[in-house]
């Protein structure tokens, strides 16, 4: 597009990547309110049946940008997808939305997720399951779920979404949508409800990888209320996101294509990464040995963050009893409670927390350019499987928990991973994984944007004809 | 104290552990003023301290400052790293459903305080927390003021190393002071700025002598310790506190002696009753659930740091006290007085350089100060010209001054007494009671020996 003059018709203007709606918004191509017009009105259209936004707030000014309800908005209802916040109006702005505020983007709704961001479907709301936009009989994804649909189904310019143990990547896989999660604490996670703060990152959901490069520099950066978040903001260097792939290195773990890898699936991962090979990439096989038990020690240390972060809805505040919690909510803090208890502890939390470092050590020496494979990127498949049938899973946590198998372990290594849309396997979109070192968001978009340039992956948009 | 004699060969084995809560400008995990006391309900308050969703905790570097400094004074290392972790438990006053706390890696460690007695107090640990909000209770409602919520506490831990009620009052006694010259608390008790727990139980004396006195460092031979001890909690004066423990040690001693066993609970102090009653038993005991707080890096203190926090810090009310006994030849007694404030400390150095000009020494003007209750205040000239005029009919003659302190003894058969059971402050009131008869006018520094002597035949 840096060639082209921007053409757009009104009716297209939900079409536009961000990078297109900021330089058609300069150049006076349309007005914010236009731009607000349109997705508004596409809104009123097709989240009935999608049921991505939760909360619909209409602004005629700024960049419409869609946030999961697990982020707090002042002034505007965030439930987090619970019955238990069903009245909860924050007193405060997330810092994600204080600087997009700056950035002159407003909220133009809430989106739905799974009940406090546990859940990989979207289906554990206490409002409804969102639908994906590419069949409405199939899941989108969790916990973005409403992030991820109304991206996919251009309701909005960009979205939040938050990543605990893979909820932007693999909804952004099942909707064919770019999904970032950055380095745990590149972004702060003040004034975003908690689900486990080890391993929670906001990161965004967007048209193009060059968008989500964008909306990461405007959200990342210290703001002394996150003591875990790097000071520094995060810049692309110039021409960075531009130089192409040849002569990185591109590290293939064994261990991303085991058992339960959709044949499907794997055939269209194997196919983009023989197309980084012919982009110039060193494609390395290696291996993670530590990630067999990923699955393992994050549901330990998972629900043990959760069980203390989840004391404060005790009934006393927020106006609503425990009872009014969902399953998958009272399964964790259940699971966590014990984990930590005395004479556990030591089995569990403290055993987790080892796997949990041998895990980050195993990324290290894939990283390692002195000690290990020195690879710039690893790569795999985002989910085991497309999109899978709404109602399929719902009966089977850990079948439920399996589809975050290949995201989980970065979170656990606190490292960035990137989604890029890579191909459809019986028409359901398939998301590449790429994953960094920690820090350095730049190399995975670098590849991702390569990538997503050779291929025509993102033009292709669901029909949406109900 | 409860008598050696109604001990029956037992003895108590009790630890302490102090709160303090710190005077920092902002509360432990936010920004929000850390002056609650006597405010308007629920103004002093954040996202934060209120445990909203998506709140997370920020340290405040004073905070830690302090309670380094506490750790020092204490004889404690200060860890390189150190963690926060989380003590999980609900509470309506505990707004995050846990509270910030130290357990596995606190900050200070390893430390000892010396009592007046001689003996060492072992210090385990000083770690830093943060306070809960406040419960009032009217009307048959229960009202939340979270403005206390998350203002800095200090816990200061000692091992059970005390043996008896007199070294519990002088340690807490010790820290009071203490936290007053680092000028990190008011430590009020009835505010609540400082809180005493006290851990009891008592035990059978071996065969061997007890090491009640003992004043080495190194108790190497440790004694088995009690299955079970009791916590005294919610205690909010020093003289409570001291009656609560005398009365646990009888109570223990009594249910052990009619074969009861006894187990780990939790008792209060009833006031009015003067007697402790249970608050929580073994089998209501709470399992807090430690775990390192994930919204918080580890606490790194480099050495610099500490190096320049421990250059920084006051003469610590002991040295002070030993230095006075030294360099102005003050009894210990008359160098606690003045050194019991660092106001009056001083004041009275001030007075003491200035007097040396005019030839008054030290010990006369500490005479005066202690026997005329001169405040910190009073002007320096007013006094050493008083001082002065009064040193001109001072009564230096052994023989009055032998027959004043026999005077003085007769009158204040208590102060013998105490000082015959080894209260040598006793003297101090004898010493009084001389000044008081003499009008002023007796020469201390020849008195005291006096009185040692004349006290040595009263019986």
């Amino acid at each position: 597009m840096q060639n082209s003059k921007l053409q757009v018709k009104n009716q297209n203007l939900t079409g536009l990547t961000l990078i297109e709606t900021l330089r058609g918004l300069k150049e006076k191509i349309f007005s914010e309110e236009e731009l607000n017009k349109a997705y508004l009105n596409k809104i009123a259209k097709l989240n009935p049946k999608l049921n991505a936004f939760l909360k619909i707030e209409k602004n005629s000014r700024g960049i419409p940008a869609a946030i999961k309800d697990c982020i707090l908005t002042k002034g505007i209802k965030t439930t987090a997808g619970s019955k238990i916040l069903s009245n909860f109006v924050p007193p405060y702005n997330a810092t994600v939305i204080e600087k997009l505020l700056e950035q002159k983007v407003n909220v133009i709704g809430k989106t739905n997720c799974d009940e406090f961001t546990m859940g990989s479907s979207g289906e554990n709301s206490a409002y409804g399951p969102t639908k994906n936009p590419w069949d409405l009989n199939k899941v989108p994804g969790g916990s973005s779920s409403g992030s991820a649909a109304a991206v996919a189904a251009d309701l909005c310019t960009f979205a939040l979404g938050t990543d605990t143990g893979g909820s932007i990547r693999q909804p952004a896989s099942l909707c064919g949508v770019v999904g970032l999660r950055p380095s745990y604490g590149r972004v702060s996670r003040y004034g975003t409800i908690a689900m486990a703060s080890s391993f929670d990152q906001i990161g965004p959901l967007t048209k193009s990888v060059e968008d989500a490069a964008l909306v990461l520099e405007w959200i990342s950066g210290g703001d002394n209320y996150d003591s875990n978040c790097r000071k520094e903001k995060f810049t692309m260097q110039p021409g960075k996101l531009r130089g192409g792939i040849k002569g990185l290195k591109v590290g293939v773990p064994k261990e991303f294509f085991s058992q339960g890898l959709e044949g499907g699936v794997e055939k269209i991962i194997r196919d983009a990464i023989k197309k980084l090979e012919e982009m110039g990439a060193e494609i390395i096989e290696v291996s993670l040995p530590s990630c067999e038990y990923a699955m393992a020690a994050y549901y330990i240390l998972v629900p043990s963050e959760i069980s203390s972060n989840y004391a404060r809805y005790d009934g006393i505040r927020f106006g609503n009893t425990r009872e009014n919690f969902g399953d998958e909510v009272k399964r964790r803090i259940m699971l966590g409670t014990f984990a930590l208890s005395t004479g556990y502890y030591d089995d569990y939390f403290a055993k987790a927390a080892r796997v949990r470092t041998l895990i980050r050590q195993d990324f290290q020496k894939a990283f390692g350019p002195s000690t290990g494979s020195g690879c710039d990127v690893i790569v795999g498949p985002v989910s085991p499987t497309t999109a899978w049938n709404l109602g399929e899973k719902v009966i089977d946590p850990l079948a439920m928990y399996m589809a975050d198998i290949y995201t989980v372990p970065g979170n656990l290594a606190g490292i960035p991973g990137l989604s890029v849309p890579c191909g459809f396997s019986k028409g359901l979109p398939v998301g590449l994984q790429i994953l960094g070192k920690q820090w350095d968001e730049e190399t995975i978009l670098q590849v991702g944007y390569a990538y997503e340039q050779a291929t025509s992956r993102r033009k292709e948009k669901p029909k949406l004809s109900f | 104290m409860t008598g050696k004699r109604t001990m029956n060969n037992y003895e108590p084995v009790i630890g302490l552990e102090v709160h303090v809560e710190l005077n920092t400008k902002s509360k432990m995990f936010c920004r929000c003023s850390a002056d609650y006391f006597g405010k308007e309900p629920n103004t002093h308050t954040c996202p934060v301290c209120l445990g909203l969703p998506g709140a997370l905790p920020y340290i405040n570097q004073s905070a830690i400052e302090d309670c380094i400094k506490i750790g020092l004074a204490l004889n404690c290392s200060v860890s390189p790293i150190s963690r926060f972790e989380r003590k999980n438990y609900f509470y309506p006053d505990l707004s995050k459903g846990y509270q910030i706390s130290q357990y596995r890696w606190p900050l200070c460690i390893n430390g000892q305080l010396t009592l007046d007695n001689g003996q060492v107090i072992r210090i385990n640990r000083v770690h830093q927390e943060e306070d809960t909000g406040k419960l009032f209770h009217q009307e048959g409602q229960t009202l939340i003021d979270f403005n206390r919520s998350g203002v800095p506490l200090v816990e200061i831990v000692t091992e059970p190393d005390f043996r008896d009620v007199e070294a519990v009052r002088d340690y807490a006694k010790k820290l009071q002071q203490l936290f007053r010259y680092l000028g990190v608390s008011n430590a009020d008790m009835e505010r609540g700025d400082m809180r005493l727990e006290a851990n009891v139980s008592v035990r059978k004396v071996k065969s061997q002598k007890s090491k009640v006195k003992n004043t080495s460092q190194n108790l190497k031979v440790e004694e088995e310790l009690p299955p079970y001890r009791v916590e005294l909690k919610n205690i909010n004066s020093f003289r409570f506190m001291v009656a609560a423990i005398e009365y646990e040690i009888k109570r223990q001693i009594e249910a052990l002696e009619k074969g009861e066993k006894l187990s780990q609970e939790t008792r209060g102090w009833n006031g009015d009753k003067k007697c402790t009653y249970v608050q929580r038993s073994k089998e209501e005991a709470h399992d807090y659930r430690y775990f390192p707080e994930p919204d918080l890096p580890e606490l790194r203190i480099e050495e610099s740091r500490v190096k320049s926090l421990e250059s920084s810090m006051p003469e610590l009310p002991w040295s002070k006290n030993k230095r006075f006994e030294e360099e102005f030849k003050l009894s210990t007694a008359q160098a606690k007085i003045l050194t019991e404030t660092e106001e009056l400390a001083d004041y009275f150095e001030g007075l003491v350089e200035l007097g040396g000009k005019e030839g008054i020494d030290a010990v006369k003007i500490a005479n005066y100060v202690i026997n005329q209750k001169i405040g910190a205040g009073t002007s320096v000239e007013e006094v050493l010209g008083k001082i002065k005029a009064k040193g001109e009919g001072v009564i230096g003659d052994e023989r009055e001054l032998e027959k004043l302190a026999q005077e003085a003894i007769s009158e204040n058969e208590k102060a013998v007494a105490d000082y015959k059971s080894g209260k040598e402050a006793a003297l101090q009131v004898l010493i009084g009671g001389v000044m008081r008869l003499s009008k002023g006018k007796a020469d201390t520094s020849k008195l005291k020996p006096i009185l040692e002597k004349l006290l040595k035949v009263v019986t």
